[in-house]
Formats: C-alpha cells, structure tokens, sequence
C-alpha cells in the first residue's frame, strides 16, 4: 500500500518538529485512557473502515448516529430539567413552581434516602437521613402536596426512584386521578433502573430476581394505561460517578438495558410495544470532544441494539433518548466558582451531542445541597447556551469531524468489547452477581486517584493553581424541623385513614405478590388507601427477601 | 518512619447512614491497604451500632467514617457515644464525604480527630494515620 498523506505529513513535518521540540507529554490520552494522535485526517476514518451510510446515516433516520431527530433543537430545544428536592413536600413544592416560574421546562424530584430503600420517615434507620439528599414521600397526602398547583397535563415530571419506582409511580397517578387527569395526559420517566443500583449507587432493596419482575410490571402496566410515561431511564450516570471510564458508562448502561428488555419480552411483550418508551441517563464529565463521541456512539449502539439483537421493526424503538447531568465527581470544594466553568463547558458537550434533557450542577455541591443562587446560575447556564451560543441551531455539529468521528468508533469498540463479555458471564445479573461491573469500576476510580496525586492529571484548585479558600457562605441546610413535621404528619394520615381498607389493600398486595400478577394495581390500590411507602415495601420485603451488598472489597 | 511500621496499624472503614456512594471509602480502604495497613470495610448502609460492634471485634486502631448525604451531625454523635461506652475513646477518628466546614469544630469536640473533605489525598491521609497513630500510646 502506498504511503498516505497523513504518513508522508508525519516524516515530512511532524518528525523533524518533534525532534526539535518535545511535546508537553509523551502521550495524550483521552480521561477513559484512549490514545489521541497529533491529529487527525480522512486516512484516520478510512483505516478506521468508516462507511458513511452505514455508521453515520442522516439526522432522524437510523442508526441515529447524528440525532434522534431530523431538526434536533431547530424544532424544540431540549428539556430544562434541573434535579431537586429537599427537607419536606411543601418545601419541594416550592422550589418547582420557582423553578418553573423561572423558565425550567420539566421537573426532576428528587427524594431523600428512606423513600429511595423503602422507609418510612419514622423508621429508626431513617434518622438523620429524612429530607436531607431529597424529599421525604411516605403517603398519597405528601405527593398530593409536593404537586400542590402542578398542571399534571402540562408539565411532565422525571422522578429518580428504583427500588421503589413503582410506589411512586403509583402515588403520582393516584394524584392525578384524584385531580380527574386521565392518566393518558400525564408524562414522565421513572429511573427504574434497579441493576445500576447494584453496581454503583447503592439503594436496592430486594434480590435482582424480584427487582427486575417489578420493573418489567411497570413496562407492562404503563404500556396499557400511561402511555406517555419513560417507563425506565437506564444510566450510566452513577457507574461513571463511582470511577466508570466512558467507554465502561456505555457498555455498563446497554448491558443493563439489554437485561431490561430481554426480561420483558420474556415475559411475553413485544419490543415494539415497550421499547419506545425506555429512556437513558448519561453524564457530561470534561473531555468534551470525548463525551459528544460518547453520546453519538450511544444513539448507535441501540439503534444496533434493537434492530440487530431484538430485531425491532418501529423505528421509535431504535431510537435512543436520554437525559444528562453534568459530572458531580468533577465539583471541586476548592475555589467553588470555577465549577461554573466546568459545568458550562459539561453541558456544551451534552448538547453538541444531541441530548434531550439537562441538569446542569451547581457549583456548591462538593460542599452541600445547593443554593437556590447556585441553582439559579445552572438553569442561566443552559438559557446562555440555548439562546445566546448558535450551538442549538445546526443538527450535530461536530459530525463529519476525523477526531469525533475516530473516537465514536473506537468508544464503541470499546463498548462491544465489554458487552461481549459480559454475555459471556451470562448477562448483567450474572456478571454483577460476581461483582465483575464493581471491579473493573473501583479499579478505573483508583487509578484516576493515583494520577491525580501523582501529578499525572491536573485538576485545577485541587493539585494545581492552588489559592486559600474564603469559606463559602449562603450554603443550603436542612434543618431538623423538616424531619418533625414529616414524621408528625405521616402519624396523623396513619390515624385518619380507614384502617380495615389499607390492611385489606396490603393484604391483597402480598397475594398478589406471592403469584405472578401485575403487582401495579395492587400497589395503586394500596396508596389510594393511604398505605405508605414502608409498609408496601415491607409486603414485598416479607415475600422477596432482603439483597445485601453484592461487591465489598 | 521504619519504628512505626513495625506495628501494623488496623483500620476500619465504615460507611454509616443510608447513602450508597462508596466510591471514596473504597479508594482510600485501598490506599490505606497499600500503605500497609490492615484494612476492613464494612460495606454501605452500616447503623452506628454495626459500626461499633465491628470496630470493638475487630479491635482497631482507626475508624474512617464516610458519609455523603448529610446524616453526619446524627450518626457521628451516636457512634463515638457506642464507643466511649465500651472503653474504646482510645481508637483515631477520622471522617470524610460531604461535611460543611460549619459541622467540623462541633465534630472536633466530639473527638474527631481528622475530617478530610473532596480534594483530600489518600498520601496525606495515610500520613496523619501514621502520625496520630503513632503518637498514641500503644496497648
């Protein structure tokens, strides 16, 4: 073969200026340690075996590489969806309509820990823990005020909840019954991801057997009775939080996904029933070129997904939706303003890779709850970049680039790689039965430790460009108060409510749980009659057991 | 340095409250391990009695608590209360995770004795170990 331009560049002019002036390092690496050239060229694709058609395709058509949708943010701009939640429903409540008043266009709750693992806020080991990393939901009356003046039919709401997705889910449809939505109008996306938990973020409840039958109950449930509703929001968010690379957060997330739909057309649905509703969760960290690649070899592997491995027919299947956040992990509690610079530029990533929702972090939060100031800079962050950049007006613009095109190949190798092996294990469960995910994560989050101590990497504030800190004020506390009125008005709905009907509710739960039924309506049944969260939680408890930690050390 | 290492310091890292992100106990376990210190890690979701019962059978030297969600001002007082109430007040407190500055002279009273925010090196954490350690006297 005969030697390409970019070989001939290399000893014509690359060579000699390297032999007079070394390079600032020996080697460039992107964050999940792939090499990067100099720079690159056409060659680069073609040794690469790029096909225009087949691995890049046109915006909206398949494999989506470019865009789910032909005009992208032309037509409509992606969802302003800032996370939050905090100290009691009446507090929460309060931030969204702000938040709404203030131009966001989603909501996105979040909800403390004994709601997350399924206790309620009077269980001795939710002390110290209620309303503090969200808000406390225990009964239909806290939900009824939590969206207090939130048109259920206008606004669609996204809720961070796995163990006990479908509770919520519940208490939130139960609202909007009561209100005479139809549950055909409300929208939304639960996570549901209860497989990640496992792996990275901790707050399962029951074994993945169980686990996984209540997620595959909500596909089906809402298939037939809230169609507009992102049954699950597979992510890859918390896998790279907990030291995944991205080309880990990838594989991890399909791997994952794989597993979900598999299980449900297992148990006897059809792809194209549930598929379009199944929505994912990614993070923005700082390598931009790197993380735009991401999203764009993300839209390619499930398009191949689903077409190839579970031979999808309707293109909304093929499709790969997804929120992002940007990278808590990267918030330094050093000189806190310079993580406006790094969210800024997180969140650029996120949308030159074509996300369709954004949270954008605030800059406190390596040091607590964020401001309502902080928070208010985040959502200015996403208006600056949607209105005042020209990034929002031209569909995928890096697409055609030789670096971004090179990366969105070799990520996606990377990824198939895994994948592979994980379907050797026996799939996601399997392989996460081994603690195989949880290994090859802490060992990438060690090593990204050891180079930042030695130097190798340099974080700005941290262990460089170092500066005494004033001590940051207006910070967000919690206080214990919150905590009181929640458990005094969870004792209150206990006393009110009919007694006899929540227990035959939670007795027909169990029945229910012990067959292979629908467990939604019975769940529906149960918070309709003022059951809470724990007691629910404690029928399945009774019946699926308990999961403890898969992975030590 | 080489006296100190003749004792091999014990270690317990523990995760208290109901928080799930284990990311830094893990590293700083291993950090500690490699630095030669004989490591347990109690996993996520430990009660502060758990944590003192493990700390008590294990009979350690150091406990490392990491906590991200904000219970901290709860679970810390009640674990060096469990402590104290079997003798164990000897044993090196240390805290990471979330805890705002305003927490840490309160924690301080306590008896925590190192509370290491995001930022901190797992070098300069094995360092005050190695020193707080060794400028107690050993039983």
């Amino acid at each position: 073969m005969a030697s390409s331009d970019k070989e001939q560049w290399r000893r014509r002019t690359l060579d000699p200026a390297l032999k007079a002036r070394a390079q600032r390092r020996d080697e460039f690496v992107t964050d999940s340690g792939l090499e990067v050239d100099t720079a690159y060229a056409d060659d680069d694709l073609s040794d690469g075996g790029f096909d225009h058609k087949q691995d890049l395709g046109n915006p909206g058509e398949y494999p989506f590489t470019r865009g789910v949708q032909p005009t992208m943010y032309r037509g409509r701009l992606w969802t302003m969806r800032q996370y939050s939640g905090y100290a009691t429903a009446e507090e929460s409540n309060r931030r969204y309509r702000y938040l709404l008043e203030q131009g966001q266009t989603g909501l996105s709750v979040a909800f403390d820990l004994p709601t997350q693992i399924g206790y309620d806020s009077d269980h001795p080991l939710a002390r110290g823990e209620v309303g503090k990393v969200g808000v406390p939901i225990c009964h239909l009356e806290d939900m009824e005020t939590l969206l207090e003046g939130i048109p259920l039919d206008k606004v669609s709401t996204s809720m961070t909840i796995n163990a006990t997705a479908s509770v919520l889910l519940c208490l939130y449809a139960a609202v909007a019954k009561k209100r005479g939505v139809p549950l055909s109008k409300i929208s939304g996306t639960l996570q549901n991801d209860i497989l990640k938990e496992y792996i990275a973020r901790g707050t399962y409840i029951y074994p993945p057997k169980p686990s996984m039958r209540l997620v595959v109950d909500v596909f089906k449930y809402c298939s037939a009775h809230i169609p507009r509703w992102n049954t699950i929001s597979v992510s890859g968010y918390h896998m790279r939080e907990a030291g995944a690379t991205a080309v880990q957060e990838l594989a991890f997330t399909f791997a994952n996904a794989i597993e979900y739909v598999q299980s449900a057309v297992d148990a006897g649905l059809d792809v194209d029933e549930f598929a379009g509703r199944v929505s994912f969760f990614f993070v923005s960290h700082n390598n931009i070129f790197e993380e735009a690649a991401k999203f764009r070899a993300a839209r390619r592997m499930w398009a191949k997904i689903m077409k190839e491995r579970f031979r999808a027919q309707n293109p909304r299947s093929m499709r790969l939706r997804f929120h992002t956040q940007t990278a808590g992990v990267t918030l330094t509690a050093q000189q806190p303003d310079n993580n406006v610079v790094r969210t800024t530029l997180q969140a650029l990533a996120a949308v030159l890779g074509g996300t369709q929702s954004l949270h954008v972090n605030s800059r406190d939060e390596a040091l607590s709850l964020p401001s309502e100031e902080s928070v208010q800079i985040s959502l200015r962050t996403q208006q600056i970049l949607a209105h005042e950049t020209g990034i929002a007006d031209v569909v995928d613009p890096l697409g055609g680039s030789y670096y971004v095109e090179d990366l969105t190949r070799r990520l996606e190798e990377g990824a198939w790689e895994y994948i592979r092996r994980i379907d050797d294990m026996g799939g996601a469960v399997d392989s996460l039965e081994q603690g195989f995910q949880m290994g090859e994560i802490h060992q990438a989050a060690f090593q990204h430790q050891m180079e930042v101590e030695s130097g190798r990497r340099t974080i700005v504030g941290v262990n460089k460009y170092k500066s005494e800190d004033a001590p940051t004020g207006g910070l967000l506390k919690v206080d214990e108060e919150a905590a009181r009125q929640q458990t005094a008005r969870l004792e209150r709905v206990r006393g009110e409510r009919d007694g006899a009907a929540a227990s035959a509710a939670l007795a027909r739960l169990e029945e229910v749980a012990r067959s292979d039924e629908n467990t939604v309506e019975a769940i529906l049944e149960c918070v309709e009659n003022y059951c809470t969260l724990g007691e629910i939680c404690d029928v399945f408890r009774g019946v699926f057991g308990e999961q403890r930690e898969l992975a030590g050390l | 340095m080489m006296a100190e290492a003749e004792r091999i310091i014990r270690v317990l890292v523990a995760k208290p409250g109901l928080d799930g992100h284990d990311r830094g106990a893990k590293v700083i376990a291993r950090a500690l391990r490699d630095a030669g210190m004989e490591v347990v890690y109690t996993g996520i979701r430990q009660t502060p009695r758990m944590i003192v019962e493990t700390a008590l059978q294990e009979d350690v030297d150091v406990i490392g608590l990491s906590i991200l969600s904000g219970a901290h001002m709860e679970l810390f007082p009640e674990i060096i209360l469990g402590l104290r109430e079997n003798g164990m007040e000897d044993v090196l407190l240390v805290a990471g995770g979330i805890i705002p500055l305003e927490d840490h002279p309160e924690l301080q009273e306590m008896g925590m004795r190192g509370i290491f925010g995001p930022g901190a090196s797992t070098q300069d954490i094995v360092s005050f170990i190695r020193e707080s350690v060794g400028a107690r006297p050993v039983g």
